[in-house]
């Protein structure tokens, strides 16, 4: 690539091993002894790093950032990705030196302070979901369904549930449902949510007595609520008093609770254990795809099998982390040290600007924005599911295919005009599902903006011009990359060529 | 509320659009006695100055590893991280973006990516490596499973000491799998993998001939666990291993008590379709110009659902962007000083320690950590210690203490550890 390429404010950036290297380092470290080596083994030899100064790596990568798109760039309606406003103050208070350069395991006395604020977490999402038992150690969402659902597994495990092998699930949860359940040993059974986008009790008890009248053999299920098709589950009461007749424990996944944050408790539709996403919910920042952070919340009775460690406090005021040692009936750990710290404290600045306040605030301004997109889309786009919907709404491509135009087009039209797209394709429950989440950190003027857009790609396909569609995106860093080749023939990394 | 957007002329007008008098009338789905009754009883809300004010008070009650003499390690280390390392990071297009689904509008992220897989295979002497995962514990469960997924065997043995908190992990998950069985020493016939960590949980580094040579005999795989990262800038790349993982915190990511840190995964090509985690390719647009994705996804959850190699479905993006920068200042040069520097570091603080009346160095080899033997139970001289302000160590079973010393360490802090260390025995 060359400086011929770069037009205006597009650069071409090339990968650091093609650079021209130098021979200094973009570090001054300080001189060495030459002191022998006592490692006991041979001397590294030749790695093939490259070679570049500071200004060039800066350069670099303030280049290449330049290609992203990203929340601070616009309108972000990646449904079930809740992509809202990152406060910088979450940042800050995350880089003060006492968080940021305290170790995993140095002394609790040393930490009293970082022990502090993981109970303080503790204590607000066992508030926010009624559920009084958090451990905030998972990494991420699917590794807190992985808790959640070890929790469930080690709950039957301890009261001799054996029989119950049998993970009931909707067709249309995240993948990650029925992949984590497999994890836990389980087997997973779908129920079908065809046609009416939400959990029907017939449907439901079909799944749950299929191959026991009591549903003796049903360990739990997963359920997100509301659900990914935006909708909340009408009858989840009543399911989830069937569930618990059975002896099964209901697995609330909580990647959709900024609709009901503040406002809806969890526990009070049923949840005994759920995970909370502190990267949506929470706005911690998504990074380009971590470090995300799942903390789960369980009932009493399920916290004394849940991972360790959970802060404590004690009649002095103190604070330690409780281990496997003072909990026996826990499931062990899932993840070195003590979870993903940093972003604990990015979420609890979050919680303490808005407080209760602001938090039913934001659940329900970002559900208020979501009806407004659907009602002001629904004459264009096919709506499968009546509204109100919650925090997110659900379109497909019906009336539009009519005219040779897709989801996949109306997705690489909105990069076109400047947007990033909503979720395409899923969930699966029907043909070319557009999921749109708008959160609630986006205004009026923003969201009719993003309409009118949503309207003119319908105007353009219903008057016949698909055609302009398919070479969408042009004006973004690169046009449509070919996945095929990428998956064909994997180039994974960097070599020389020989 | 500052973050919020709407004002109460929007919200009414919305309403107004939408059809209904009130916004709780879009929640009639959920029942009643779902609802919280008023507010959550929890703070209202507060201004920035008062949040501020509030988690610097907390803050200001740890220790931090900038402020004291530090020679605390054990999978976790103190290292200096360059300014325009979190000048990068905390760029908006890199720090707000999402994963990279819409590759036309993500390049930057993708070609991080590409460029951090290609330190890694080059770091760990591996063909491939994924754009990383959680943390060194969960990378190094990872290849345990994978292994058993490659061997269909169900035996996992520990070769080398392992980080405590690994094998905890690598325990729980396993837990999951009947019949699984976890054990110490050579690997058998009916071995999956053998878990070899070098430089091992107290640092002393290994060598990998004689255990290639258990593994092609037993049929077991060769995963090496690496959680002191720069000491691949001193120590042979571990190219007989199948699989290398472990923990790239040091650099380019502060301790920041435990977590994020920054998982890597790297194997041979033969078990690409294996590998957990995201992987970032290189293609081309319809234009011909290079371009990069996320590919072999068909591995992953959101495609595979309940028959997926992992229920992963995030990597540590951020993280590794700034290992990604780091490594790129660093450069060979840079790397393999930085490596050199550690061991000195380390070689000048077992000196210093070997020469206290009653104190002994123990390790005989090691890179930037070390055991040295105590007069009195190590819990206790580090809890003194503490006390006088020093962070000494971690505290292993009876007298020995794991001592770490990094590029950080100055001779200001031996001193005065050594000063210590001399009054509290």
């Amino acid at each position: 690539m060359t400086n011929a390429e770069n037009r205006g404010l597009h650069y071409e950036e090339s990968l650091l091993w093609e650079k021209e290297q130098g021979d200094t380092s973009g570090v001054d470290l300080p001189p060495l002894e030459n002191m022998p080596s006592r490692t006991g083994v041979e001397q590294r030899k030749t790695i093939g790093l490259p070679q570049l100064s500071e200004p060039e790596i800066v350069r670099h990568f303030v280049r290449m950032s330049t290609w992203n798109y990203s929340i601070d760039h616009g309108f972000f309606p990646l449904g079930s990705c809740t992509m809202k406003h990152n406060p910088r103050l979450n940042e800050k208070v995350a880089r003060l030196s006492g968080f940021a350069h305290a170790h995993p395991m140095q002394p609790v006395s040393t930490a009293q302070g970082a022990l502090e604020l993981m109970h303080e977490l503790q204590h607000w999402l066992a508030e926010l979901t009624g559920l009084p038992g958090v451990c905030l150690s998972p990494a991420a969402g699917a590794h807190g369904e992985l808790a959640g659902m070890m929790t469930i597994a080690r709950a039957h495990e301890q009261q001799g549930n054996a029989h119950k092998k049998i993970i009931l699930t909707p067709d249309s949860s995240h993948g990650t449902n029925p992949a984590t359940a497999v994890m836990c040993g389980y087997e997973v059974r779908s129920i079908s949510t065809k046609g009416t986008g939400r959990l029907t009790v017939e449907a439901f008890k079909e799944a749950l007595y299929k191959t026991d009248d009591k549903g003796a053999d049903i360990a739990g299920m997963m359920v997100t609520n509301p659900n990914t098709c935006g909708l909340f589950e009408t009858n989840i009461l009543e399911i989830s008093d069937l569930l618990h007749e059975a002896g099964g424990y209901f697995y609330c996944d909580g990647a959709n609770f900024n609709a009901v944050v503040g406002k809806v408790r969890p526990a009070d539709f049923g949840a005994d254990v759920m995970h909370i996403n502190l990267h949506k919910t929470f706005s911690t920042p998504h990074g380009g795809g971590g470090p995300g952070s799942g903390p789960i919340c369980c009932t009493e009775e399920l916290a004394q099998y849940m991972p360790v460690p959970t802060v404590i406090k004690a009649e002095d005021g103190s604070y330690a982390l409780e281990g496997v040692d003072d909990r026996p009936t826990t499931l062990g750990v899932l993840k070195a040290f003590q979870g993903q710290f940093g972003m604990h404290v990015r979420a609890l600045s979050y919680m303490m600007s808005h407080g209760a306040d602001g938090l039913q605030q934001v659940s329900e301004d970002a559900v208020l924005n979501a009806n407004y997109v659907l009602k002001q889309l629904s004459d264009d786009y096919h709506v499968p599911f009546d509204g109100p919907c919650m925090h997110e709404c659900l379109l497909t491509d019906k009336k539009q295919k009519e005219y040779g135009v897709s989801t996949l087009d109306i997705a690489k039209a909105l990069v076109e005009y400047g947007y990033h797209p909503m979720t395409i394709y899923f969930p699966l429950v029907l043909q070319g599902t557009m999921l749109i989440e708008p959160t609630e950190t986006e205004s009026k003027e923003t969201l009719d903006s993003f309409i009118e857009t949503m309207k003119n790609i319908a105007a353009d396909a219903r008057d016949g011009r698909a055609d302009k569609f398919h070479d969408f995106p042009v004006s973004s860093p690169r046009k449509r990359l070919d996945e095929v080749k990428a998956a064909r023939k994997p180039v994974l990394r960097w070599k020389e060529v020989a | 509320m500052r973050y919020l957007p709407q004002t109460d002329k929007s919200r009414a007008e919305m309403l107004k659009t939408v059809g209904v008098d009130s916004v709780d009338a879009l929640y009639t789905d959920i029942p009643k006695s779902a609802f919280v009754d008023g507010l959550a009883d929890l703070p209202d809300h507060q201004g920035e100055l008062e949040v501020e004010r509030a988690l610097s008070v907390m803050a200001a009650k740890n220790i931090a590893a900038s402020d004291v003499p530090f020679f605390l390690g054990a999978g976790t280390y103190f290292h200096h991280i360059p300014a325009s390392v979190d000048h990068i990071i905390q760029r908006s297009e890199f720090l707000t973006a999402y994963t990279p689904y819409q590759p036309e509008i993500a390049q930057g992220t993708l070609q991080a990516l590409f460029e951090f897989q290609t330190f890694i295979a080059q770091l760990t002497g591996q063909d491939i490596a994924n754009a990383s995962l959680y943390d060194g514990s969960t990378a190094a469960t990872e290849a345990a499973l994978m292994a058993m997924r490659i061997t269909k065997r169900k035996k996992v043995v520990i070769g080398t000491p392992l980080h405590p908190h690994y094998r905890d992990v690598l325990a729980s998950y396993m837990g999951n799998i009947d019949d699984s069985v976890l054990a110490d020493g050579d690997p058998d016939d009916e071995t999956a993998c053998v878990i070899v960590q070098s430089p091992d949980f107290f640092g002393c580094p290994h060598k990998y001939d004689a255990w290639r040579k258990k593994c092609d005999a037993t049929g077991a795989l060769l995963v090496v666990v690496v959680n002191e990262i720069i000491s691949l800038g001193m120590l042979p790349a571990p190219t007989q291993a199948d699989i290398v993982c472990g923990e790239a915190q040091s650099i380019g990511v502060a301790m920041s008590y435990g977590g994020p840190h920054l998982g890597f995964f790297a194997c041979r090509d033969k078990y690409l379709r294996q590998m957990p985690g995201r992987l970032c390719g290189m293609t081309e647009d319809v234009d011909g110009k290079r371009g990069f994705v996320l590919t072999l996804s068909t591995r992953e959850q959101h495609i595979r659902r309940e028959k997926a190699t992992s229920n992963i479905c995030t990597n540590q993006g951020l993280c590794a962007l700034a290992f990604t920068v780091h490594m790129s200042l660093l450069g060979e040069g840079g790397f393999k000083k930085l490596a050199r520097l550690n061991h000195e570091a380390a070689c000048r603080l077992a000196d210093a320690l070997g020469s206290i009346d009653g104190v002994s160095v123990i390790s005989k080899h090691f890179f930037n950590e070390f055991i040295i033997e105590l007069p009195k139970p190590a819990s206790i001289v580090v809890e003194d210690l503490a006390t006088c302000n020093i962070i000494g160590g971690y505290a292993l079973e009876g007298n020995q203490l794991l001592v770490t010393a990094t590029e950080m360490t100055t001779e200001a802090h031996i001193q005065e550890f050594i000063e210590t260390l001399s009054e509290i025995l």
